[in-house]
């Protein structure tokens, strides 16, 4: 098993990929593991998280289980 | 009674509303407003791209806020995802209401909510090129109205 982070909006082509699978643990270990561009950008302050589904509103001290998906939400621009 | 829909095809927006005008005949008044790709700019083909987890979940949330606050009889909301071309509609809402002005006022704030806090992420392509567009400071403008 893995985690899964999925990348929305202009996000994905940044990363190259909609979704990327990760080896669980500290949010700050996974993405130092990523390009450190993508990462910086992934913090960005605009960008908001969704852990399986669910809007973070706080977004400090995540750990990613087995199973989990976090997505990156760049600022929406539908319609 | 809110008939919400988010499609991966193409759909017809006459079809839509005679079918939904056809369900509330007790409404006296059905206000529609249509969003397509816009023709022109040199623009070849527009993408929106949604999320399963948050899309649809919130275009229904709206749809009930939108409930709450006016005295409606009925609400379409259709809104497509994935690769679009100029003409093609991106989305459809109705409003059915006894009296105009819920279904004017409950259209407007569900178009409103739909451009600027739905989870969806749009880029065009001109040129061979795709761009993703931001947000325009004036789609915050019109939210911050309700």
């Amino acid at each position: 098993m893995a985690a899964k982070l999925v990348f929305l909006g202009r996000l994905e082509d940044l990363a190259g990929t909609g979704e990327l699978p990760v080896q669980p643990g500290p949010l700050d270990q996974v993405l130092a593991m990523l390009d450190p561009e993508l990462a910086v950008e992934l913090l960005g302050e605009r960008i908001r998280m969704a852990l399986n589904g669910a809007l973070l509103a706080e977004t400090g001290g995540i750990v990613l289980a087995d199973g989990d998906e976090l997505a990156f939400l760049p600022p929406v621009s539908g319609g | 009674m809110a008939d919400v829909r988010l499609l991966g095809d193409p759909f017809d927006p006459a079809a839509e509303l005679a079918a939904f005008t056809a369900t509330h005949p007790e409404s006296g008044g059905v206000v529609s407003f249509l969003g397509q790709v816009r023709e022109g700019d040199g623009v070849e083909a527009l993408e929106l791209r949604q999320y399963g987890p948050l899309t649809l979940p919130g275009m229904e949330r709206l749809a009930h806020a939108a409930q709450a606050r006016w005295a409606l009889d009925g609400l379409l909301i259709v809104h497509r995802h994935g690769r679009m071309i100029p003409r093609d509609p991106i989305v459809l809402v109705a409003a059915a209401a006894r009296h105009r002005r819920d279904a004017f006022a409950a259209a407007d704030f569900a178009m409103d909510h739909l451009k600027s806090d739905s989870w969806f992420w749009k880029r065009e392509q001109a040129g061979g090129q795709w761009r993703w567009i931001e947000p325009r400071t004036e789609d915050y403008n019109d939210r911050a109205r309700w």
